[in-house]
């Protein structure tokens, strides 16, 4: 029928359609679940309301959430959040558009809740909420126990039947609703008000919680899942089992508990130990404590029975020794002698070497030595004397041949030999001193070495060193006295042959002198000096050899002429030249020279 | 605080814990006559203690009863059954 004739259909206003559709949408759409991705959500507007969109791959749905209904919302609205949405379809006539009034929202499927489940999960473990060490130990035996869970239903039961069954426990109940909006702040406020109990209060602390829930769907145990659950678990100082659903339900708070129970029987074979097991095992320890201490007592016995059969009679462990003791009795008088006669001997050795030691015999070395240089002291003495006077004798004998050289020299000599005389006698005496002091040193060393060597006898010693000493001094005064003597002797022979010398060598001079004058007499009688006294001249040439005849003189040779007086140089001119008055240089000659010997 | 008082006050595991210790040294034997009696003693303290413990078996079961403000404000009986 495609007759559209205007008279035929009615005129309606704008007003009139959209109202019209509006009626139709609601009572057609009163109620409906719709399922999509929330898309475009922005939170909740300033007003408190919220709007959003519901999508599928091909159409899209506004939504809003009147803000009463969203503070009431189990599941909040997340961005790309799959849920079925509750509400009704209502159109908005100024805009030509419909929309859904959500009332309630749930997540869509089990992969989206797991999702969120997921994501919580991650964030309050990476708070640490979950770590291993946040853990505490179960009491062995609790006294009470308080269990968080509803007041009816199997799960009370079984647990409060297990326990009784294992060890009735005294168990305080905290009635909750484990299902619902207000679930989870029940169960979260339960926790936290056991926590709050004072441990001797009017209600008694519990030792260990349970917190219980039968099994259900994801969403049925979602409670458990709740953040303000989890942080209620874990916060709690009492020790907290969790026992959600069945083995195969995994809750946020079992990570959160300190044990996790596969069920809620399980919570209760975990809190408490079974009575029958411990009594018998206390019946067997009781028992054992007595057997054990009864045989202790037996095996002591037995040993000390054993150990009094096999100790040996007190002669058996005495007969040994004693024949030991006999035949030792036996060799002693044999061991001492040998014993005593070893010491005699070694005594005697020492004693023999103690008196090789002897301060008598050091003393006696000490003086030979004395003595020794003492006489090598005199023999040097007697050798230089006789040397000396050994020299004399030479000099003396020799006189006669250099008495002209060595008169002056010889005398010095005798001078010097007396100064060293001299000399050596002042050192004699020092040297002697020294010599003396040295040995008395070394003889008081020696004494002093003595008196430590042997402490005993000590003053005998020193009076016999004291007495050597004195004959020492004696002998030694005796020594000097005698060598000064001696000494003095030589100076005396020394002197006098000293005085000796000189009239002796003037005596001698005297003789020569007088030899000498008359052979002198005699030559200058003979002499050539005679005729030059009688007024000749010897006419020599310039080397001084006598001319005899004027033949061999050239003209202007030089010649010397001796006269009487002296002698002069000429230069020979010629043939008999007329004689000139001599004027050349007369220079007395000196004669002899012997006279100055002395 | 003396061995008696002690073990009067223990918790049930390690009274007994200590009882095994001590049945174990007895029964080893590496124990000195005198310390034996006294360990003896000591276990019969430890094995009434345990006892006393066990015998404790009473079970009171109650519900906790909350006010309006949610705070727990005594407890009842809870019967179940």
């Amino acid at each position: 029928m495609a007759e559209s004739l205007p008279g035929n259909t009615p005129e309606l206003t704008v007003s009139e359609l959209a109202s019209a559709l509006k009626r139709t949408v609601e009572d057609r759409f009163g109620l409906v679940r719709v399922r999509g991705e929330i898309s475009n959500y922005r939170g909740p507007h300033s007003s408190g309301h919220v709007y959003f969109s519901i999508k599928d791959q091909t159409a899209r749905l506004d939504a809003v959430i009147w803000k009463g209904v969203f503070s009431r919302l189990r599941t909040k609205p997340e961005e790309g959040l799959e849920i079925i949405a509750t509400g009704k379809i209502t159109t908005f006539p100024g805009k030509s558009s419909y929309q859904i009034v959500i009332e309630a929202i749930e997540p869509a499927g089990v992969g989206a809740l797991m999702a969120l489940l997921d994501e919580r999960r991650r964030r309050l473990a990476a708070e640490g909420l979950f770590d291993a060490g946040r853990k505490q130990l179960l009491p062995f035996l609790p006294r009470a126990i308080g269990v968080v869970t509803s007041p009816t239903g199997a799960v009370i039961r079984d647990i409060l039947h297990r326990i009784r069954e294992r060890f009735p426990r005294d168990v305080l109940v905290w009635p909750v609703r484990v299902q619902g909006e207000t679930a989870a702040a029940e169960v979260a406020a339960a926790i936290q008000g056991f926590n709050a109990l004072a441990a001797d209060g009017r209600i008694r602390r519990p030792d260990v919680l349970i917190v219980a829930r039968g099994g259900g769907s994801l969403e049925d145990l979602w409670a458990f899942n709740e953040e303000i659950v989890v942080r209620a678990a874990a916060a709690s100082m009492i020790p907290l089992i969790s026992a959600i659903g069945h083995e195969t339900d995994t809750t946020l708070i079992d990570f959160a508990a300190d044990l996790r129970a596969p069920t809620p029987t399980g919570a209760a074979e975990k809190v408490v130990p079974v009575r029958v097991d411990l009594v018998a095992q206390h019946a067997e320890l009781g028992r054992r404590l007595a057997s054990g201490q009864v045989r202790l007592m037996e095996t002591r016995r037995t040993a000390l029975r054993s150990l009094a059969r096999v100790l040996p009679a007190p002669d058996a462990l005495l007969g040994q020794r004693r024949q030991a003791v006999d035949a030792a009795g036996s060799d002693l008088h044999k061991d001492m002698r040998d014993f005593l006669a070893r010491r005699r001997d070694r005594l005697n050795r020492l004693d023999s070497l103690l008196a090789r030691h002897a301060p008598q015999a050091e003393l006696q070395k000490a003086r030979g030595r004395l003595n020794a240089a003492t006489r090598d002291l005199l023999r040097q003495g007697a050798t230089i004397a006789s040397a000396r006077a050994e020299t004399l004798k030479k000099l003396d004998r020799s006189f006669g041949v250099a008495f002209r050289n060595r008169a002056t020299r010889g005398r010095e000599e005798i001078a010097n030999g007396s100064e060293r005389l001299v000399a050596l006698h002042l050192r004699l005496a020092p040297a002697l001193a020294r010599l003396v002091a040295s040995r008395r040193e070394r003889l008081d060393g020696a004494a002093r070495d003595l008196r430590r060597i042997a402490t005993f006898g000590v003053e005998r010693r020193n009076e016999a060193l004291g007495m050597l000493d004195r004959r020492f001094a004696t002998a030694r005064a005796n020594r000097v006295q005698r060598a000064r003597e001696h000494i003095g002797n030589r100076r005396t022979a020394l002197a006098a042959l000293e005085m000796r010398l000189a009239p002796a060598a003037a005596r001698f001079l005297v003789r020569r002198g007088d030899a000498l004058a008359a052979q002198a007499q005699i030559l200058s009688s003979l002499g050539y000096k005679n005729v030059l006294a009688r007024g000749y001249a010897l006419v020599r040439d310039e080397a001084g050899a006598p001319l005899r005849n004027a033949g061999v003189v050239a003209p202007g040779q030089r010649l010397r002429i001796e006269f009487v007086d002296g002698r002069i140089a000429v230069t020979a001119d010629g043939e008999a030249a007329p004689a000139r008055s001599p004027k050349a240089p007369v220079r007395a000659k000196g004669g002899g020279g012997q006279g100055s010997l002395f | 605080m003396t061995d008696e008082q002690s073990i009067a006050d223990m918790p049930f595991e390690q009274a007994m814990k200590l009882l095994e210790e001590i049945v174990a040294k007895l029964e080893r034997g590496d124990i000195s006559l005198e310390d034996s009696i006294a360990a003896y003693e000591r276990g019969e303290l430890l094995k009434t203690r345990c006892e006393g413990l066990l015998k404790q078996a009473e079970a009171r079961i109650e519900k906790i009863k909350l006010g309006a403000d949610g705070k727990p404000v005594g407890a009842t009986p809870l019967d179940i059954e």
